[in-house]
């Protein structure tokens, strides 16, 4: 049995330790904004936050989840109230949309981190997140826009 | 009884099974049973096929297109919207169930393909909101007898001279009474408020808190996950296997052979791929085993050296090269090319006696249902298809084979329970339907001033139409029309140009890649026309400019473009700008990009992208398909090939087959012209001028042509 906490809510579970987090967040638990792009932390559509840490989930065991806290893109707000989320509206980001949970998990952990990020933060930041749709420009605007949003002190 | 009236009574027929419960869950992505079954209550007023209104005053578009990205679900609500003057805050969207009805205009089944989405529906879907609309104000004119002629409508209200108004909510059921009209008059363009503004998409919120349902996010209560094990080699056959390790491994349900090998069937996913690690298999690698794309490629260099099947003459080539002050000779090649959308290949089906549900991201729902019921064993009608969001198309989910499609019906039927079938990105990208690999050979030449005087391109590579149902395409030609697209109606005013065709017979399967046969022959006839330019000393955009008189629509994206990017204007050291423009699915591109190679690296640094598309929809997805159009085309041109040696594709996934990330994305800036001319496509014309606009600015600075792709400093000439 493994216990751990997504979008803060317990969960404990009989599964194989060894399963990556991503299958079991997608089929054990039905939250499948998270996506399988590679299953080889290549291309970022996987990613989560494990105790506030970006991390591709399609390679992390769940075990490693074990008594930690878990959010997904589900969790990021409840009504589209994320700064980045209203960035991603009015900059009209996706296209189809695959890799954008992964995206914009990983630009809240920059966010959080560097409040006013530059455009070499943002490269750091999202280079591990892959858009075959070409959505970059648009993403980079929309952080951004969000940076600007947020109050001074940064995202929560 | 009115095509209207009848159309209305099949959609009826639809709406009264889904609120069985049967169809539930394709028409709200997102959505619970419950909060669809709600939505349809409120439905009153369905005047034809292609939307709903409700008494919640809530408008839904069905759309016959799938939503891939490119905007679809926004572009076609919008004329819709347009038409019936609607409220654009109660707009929503639908993906419609396969039937005739939804037949693209012009293709004659129901596909999305060719970027013809939004103009073949530009009438049809305008046509919908039209009649809806007089069927609203019919009904008003009775409740308040008054002359038809006399109402207006505005923001989904119907409005008469008085202040008095009704809402299209409070008017549906007693415009669901009302006969549709016999015909309708469409808005002069002058009237349009909503066409033509960069109205923001409307699935984007469900794509940002993850509720938007992808194929892949398909669960249906029994349904089981598999993954199969396919081929390692393209037409290789299952001799034996052995699942004996397999078989008890945990969560393992069945292991079956099917046509294309054999299928895993397990409670998940990721237990399902580890058992297929552990069966065994032999195979019968067939013809393909010693497959090379090495060999391959000096084939069509072998095969280069010889005529092919005319494709067009103009004059005398030869007579006119061999009297030519300067000539020069070029061989360009292209590989094999993956469409890598992020979400790897995957369906679900539901396979009973006598009916077969489907539930994938497909852009080819016609042939997939057709396919589908041949594999199942039943009446087309029998089997129907949920068509999900797609997570990318470009090309790869409308395969005339249905192969992702028939295989999942196949284990579903060996199986004997309901499955979805997932891909990984390894099978995704190792199971073919490639962009196919290319080689042009091309020689012209120039006068004493510098004016090109003959031009003959001769192209070997494989044909995507000849085998597959669409033969019939080529129209008994020995030469494919989607392999010389973009050089068979070259531009440029040449006086003798031939353009020649060698059909190479290989056992890769091959298909339509974003933009398809313009993918190469925008690269191999824009990089020649600039080695051109460089012969005769011309700057390459004034020298494409001369030979453009005659064609108005090349010119002006040419000139933004070049204007724009400011042409000629100095950069700073190191960086170099290159030009290309062509026209593709009836819009014309013009790109420049600023590049500079530092060690052997070629770092793109600024795109400039000018389209003429003419009359247009949505200058918001426009631009976005500009952009995402130079990435995907910049992707191909810096990193992509996919090369076979001993049948075995070497690529497997996105650490050997790169993508642009956003640290090597340039700025791209995007301008559209203003133009009343006929709509063309978007969804694919800005891919085809980017690689050779990167091509020609390393010309540009270093002197150095690129003559293979991807780009290689060290195969550079």
């Amino acid at each position: 049995m493994i216990s751990f906490s997504v979008n803060r809510q317990r969960v404990n579970l009989d599964v194989d330790p060894s399963t990556p987090l991503l299958w079991v967040l997608r089929e054990n638990l039905g939250l499948t904004g998270t996506k399988y792009g590679c299953g080889m932390a290549q291309c970022g559509a996987c990613t989560v936050h494990l105790d506030g840490e970006a991390i591709r989930s399609c390679v992390a065991p769940v075990s490693r989840a074990a008594g930690k806290e878990v959010t997904t893109i589900e969790g990021l707000s409840p009504d589209l109230s994320h700064p980045l989320q209203r960035a991603w509206l009015a900059e009209d980001v996706p296209q189809c949309g695959y890799c954008q949970s992964g995206q914009l998990m990983s630009a809240a952990v920059l966010l959080r981190e560097k409040p006013r990020p530059s455009d070499e933060d943002i490269d750091q930041a999202m280079t591990g997140n892959i858009c075959r749709c070409g959505t970059y420009p648009r993403i980079r605007k929309a952080i951004h826009r969000a940076a600007a949003m947020m109050p001074a002190g940064g995202a929560k | 009884m009115s095509t209207l009236q009848m159309e209305r009574r099949a959609f009826l027929k639809i709406s009264v099974a889904a609120s069985g419960g049967l169809l539930i869950g394709l028409y709200l992505p997102g959505a619970s049973k419950r909060a669809a079954a709600q939505e349809r209550s409120a439905s009153a007023f369905m005047p034809n096929a292609f939307l709903r209104i409700g008494t919640d005053e809530r408008v839904t578009v069905i759309v016959n297109h799938s939503e891939m990205g490119q905007g679809v679900y926004t572009a076609l609500p919008m004329l819709l919207a347009e038409e019936l003057d609607a409220d654009w805050s109660k707009i929503g969207y639908e993906s419609a169930p396969v039937d005739a009805k939804y037949n693209h205009p012009i293709f004659g089944m129901q596909i999305t393909g060719g970027s013809s989405s939004v103009y073949s529906g530009f009438e049809q879907y305008r046509n919908a909101g039209a009649a809806a609309r007089a069927m609203l104000i019919a009904a008003a004119a009775v409740q308040w007898n008054a002359d038809p002629a006399s109402l207006r409508t505005e923001s989904g209200t119907v409005l008469d001279g008085t202040n008095r108004k009704l809402s299209y909510g409070q008017l549906a059921e007693a415009a669901a009474k009302m006969t549709p009209p016999a015909k309708v008059t469409l808005k002069d363009a002058k009237a349009f408020k909503l066409i033509g503004t960069p109205a923001k998409r409307l699935d984007t919120p469900e794509k940002i808190n993850g509720k938007a349902v992808f194929g892949i996010d398909v669960k249906n209560a029994g349904m089981l996950t598999a993954v199969v094990a396919r081929a390692p080699v393209f037409g290789a056959k299952v001799k034996s296997f052995d699942d004996s390790h397999a078989r008890n491994m945990p969560g393992v349900r069945k292991i079956v052979p099917v046509p294309s090998g054999v299928a895993v069937v397990a409670d998940s996913f990721w237990q399902a791929k580890m058992a297929r690690e552990a069966v065994r298999i032999d195979w019968d690698e067939g013809e393909m085993h010693a497959f090379s794309t090495t060999e391959m490629m000096q084939q069509f260099r072998e095969q280069a050296k010889s005529p092919g099947t005319s494709v067009r003459r103009d004059g005398d080539p030869d007579g006119a090269l061999a009297k030519a002050v300067q000539k020069i000779e070029a061989v360009y090649e292209v590989p094999y090319l993956s469409h890598l959308m992020m979400e790897p290949l995957n369906c679900a089906v539901d396979l009973r006696e006598d009916s077969c549900e489907i539930w994938t991201g497909t852009q080819f729902q016609t042939v997939d249902r057709a396919a589908a019921a041949k594999a199942a064993g039943l009446p087309n009608e029998k089997v129907q298809i949920h068509t999900t969001f797609l997570g990318g198309g470009f090309g790869r989910r409308a395969t005339p084979q249905s192969d992702f499609v028939v295989e999942a019906v196949h284990v579903a039927k060996a199986a004997g329970v309901p499955v979805k079938v997932v891909w990984t990105r390894e099978d995704d990208m190792q199971g073919g339907w490639y962009r196919p690999a290319f080689l042009h050979s091309i020689v012209g030449g120039v006068d004493a001033s510098g004016n090109p005087v003959s031009w003959k391109s001769r192209l070997v590579g494989q044909s995507i139409m000849a085998g597959t149902p669409f033969e019939a395409m080529m129209k008994g030609k020995e030469y494919d029309p989607a392999s010389v697209e973009g050089v068979d109606d070259l531009p440029y005013e040449i006086p003798n140009l031939a353009v020649e065709s060698h059909q190479a017979k290989v056992g890769v399967p091959v298909q339509w890649w974003r933009s398809v046969g313009h993918s190469h022959t925008g690269f191999a006839t824009e990089c020649f026309i600039d080695e051109l330019a460089a012969l005769a000393h011309k700057d390459p955009y004034r020298f494409r400019r001369s030979l453009l008189t005659k064609h108005p629509r090349h010119l002006a994206v040419l000139d933004l473009a070049a204007q724009k990017a400011g042409w000629g204007k100095p950069l700073p050291k190191g960086r170099a700008r290159g030009i290309a423009v062509h026209f593709a699915f009836g819009s014309y591109n013009a790109q420049v990009a600023e590049v500079s190679v530092t060690d052997g690296k070629v770092r793109v640094h600024r795109i400039v992208s000018a389209v003429d598309c003419g009359h247009y929809v949505n200058p918001g997805i426009i631009s976005a398909q500009l952009e995402g159009g130079a990435i995907f085309g910049a992707s191909a041109a810096l990193y992509q090939e996919l090369t076979f040696e001993n049948g075995r594709l070497h690529q497997t996934n996105f650490h050997t087959f790169p993508v642009m990330r956003m640290n090597e994305c340039p700025e791209i800036e995007t301008h559209i012209v203003e133009s009343n001319e006929k709509s063309g496509g978007i969804g694919e014309p800005g891919v085809p001028c980017t690689a050779p606009a990167i091509a020609n600015a390393v010309f540009a600075a270093t002197g150095k042509r690129i003559r293979k792709l991807p780009i290689r400093m060290t195969e550079a000439v």
